[in-house]
């Protein structure tokens, strides 16, 4: 891509990067979530690649880097119901941590844990997803 | 309020319509991204910003996977004609007659038993079910989250989300087996 | 009730382009359009006429919130839907580097 989309990109995506992370930590206060906060993530993943390109060998060191960090997202959101298990009143995704003041940033229990987990989940898959279609791209020229 | 969300509900139409028939592949998908948008303002009218914000990221990167895979096909993929038309015989044979009357009886069809099973259903805008009263009331105190769809997405149907990272990780990995050109050595 | 009768409509339209289209993109858009469809119908059933978007706010005033069920239950599905439409494109790719066509009757056709 020519320089000023370069420098545009370079400006912007650290700027949609703390949007996402802001979004999926007042997931449970504002509108939004892990779901929206990973997708905004992944779009500023995606916008980065598409701006800089990058060759072979990097892409495919991202892609089993991204595919690890979404398989221990899902790890991390399953442990967090099995501990409800053993902690609660055996039941499975029993909130059991204390829930606070309805408002405040540190409130309803493991709600915001879960946030978190699952918007690493969606991030690292939308953006295993692009480097899959990349990747075959660049392969099968 | 039916009746703007109904003007933007045929907008979408012709977006449709308009990209199921367009006639290059570009288009089409660029069009696809009307009905995709479109969404995203009925979202905000109908007061559900956690979906306006999630569906206008997620249209987005459709739009860029779509593109990224028709980026290199050829241009002559849609030029063959729609209708098949034999020499010597009128345009409107047979077959045309028969496409035609089948897709309207269907589609009248289709809409006679819709009409027949939205009857439950309370006018546009009034309808109250029991599950949502009851999370509305204790929703917020029960789960300590101010957002009433985060509550009930993560504690009271944690199963569903579980259940939908699953999916969404099952999808990944069938993507990278059907997308990786060399088996691993 | 003219609002779900349009809806459905956009579900027919969707539902028409996976059927006589020939064109594997196209399918995939008519699906795409049947997706958005039914999630449009989930979020008109929640709505209720005044309310606000169901997020509590500390005044303790007695609102009228809209339906956060169908608002929960679509939020996944969007999710969803874009992991398996990326599938389907995922699938019409690698039949192009064989065939070198999108069209479904060529592909047909071109047995092996």
């Amino acid at each position: 891509m020519t320089s000023i989309v370069k420098t545009v990109t370079r400006l912007v995506v650290g700027v949609i990067f703390i949007y996402g992370i802001y979004i999926i930590l007042h997931g449970h206060l504002t509108p939004g979530g892990g779901f929206a906060g990973g997708a905004i993530i992944a779009g500023a993943f995606i916008l980065l690649v598409l701006a800089y390109g990058s060759d072979m060998l990097k892409l495919k060191a991202k892609e089993a880097g991204s595919s690890v960090m979404e398989s221990l997202a899902i790890l991390a959101f399953l442990l967090m119901a099995v501990v409800a298990f053993f902690l609660g009143t055996k039941v499975f995704f029993h909130n059991y941590l204390p829930k606070g003041i309805i408002g405040d940033l540190i409130s309803a229990g493991v709600i915001p844990l879960y946030n978190i987990a699952v918007g690493i989940e969606v991030a690292a898959a939308l953006f295993t997803i692009f480097l899959a279609l990349v990747i075959f791209k660049e392969e099968s020229k | 309020m039916e009746v703007i969300i109904s003007v933007i509900i045929g907008f979408m139409i012709i977006g449709a319509i308009f990209a199921l028939n367009a006639k290059d592949l570009l288009s089409a998908v660029i069009a696809c991204g009307i009905v995709g948008y479109g969404l995203v303002i009925c979202f905000l009218l109908l007061k559900a910003p956690d979906l306006a914000i999630v569906q206008i990221v997620v249209e987005t990167i459709t739009l860029i996977f779509m593109v990224a895979v028709i980026l290199d096909s050829s241009s002559k993929e849609l030029n063959e004609k729609r209708w098949t038309h034999l020499e010597g015989t009128s345009y409107i044979n047979t077959r045309f007659v028969v496409n035609i009357t089948t897709v309207i009886v269907f589609a009248g069809l289709l809409l006679f038993f819709f009409s027949q099973a939205i009857d439950v259903l309370a006018p546009f805008g009034q309808h109250v079910t029991r599950m949502s009263t009851a999370y509305i009331e204790n929703g917020a105190n029960q789960t300590g989250s101010a957002n009433l769809v985060t509550g009930i997405l993560f504690d009271f149907r944690g199963y569903d989300t579980l259940g939908e990272a699953t999916i969404l990780f099952t999808a990944v990995i069938g993507i990278l087996t059907i997308l990786r050109l060399k088996g691993k050595q | 009730m003219i609002v779900y009768l349009m809806c459905f409509i956009l579900f027919l339209t969707g539902m028409y382009g996976v059927l006589s289209q020939r064109n594997l993109i196209k399918i995939v858009i008519g699906l795409s359009v049947m997706e958005i469809s039914i999630f449009l119908f989930m979020a008109l059933i929640g709505y209720i006429d005044a309310g606000v978007a169901p997020i509590v706010t500390q005044t303790g005033e007695q609102l009228i919130y809209v339906d956060p069920l169908p608002q929960a239950m679509v939020l996944t599905a969007i999710v969803i839907g874009l992991a398996t439409n990326a599938m389907l494109l995922a699938i019409a790719i690698r039949l192009y580097k064989k065939y070198k066509t999108f069209d479904v009757r060529k592909i047909n056709q071109l047995k092996g």
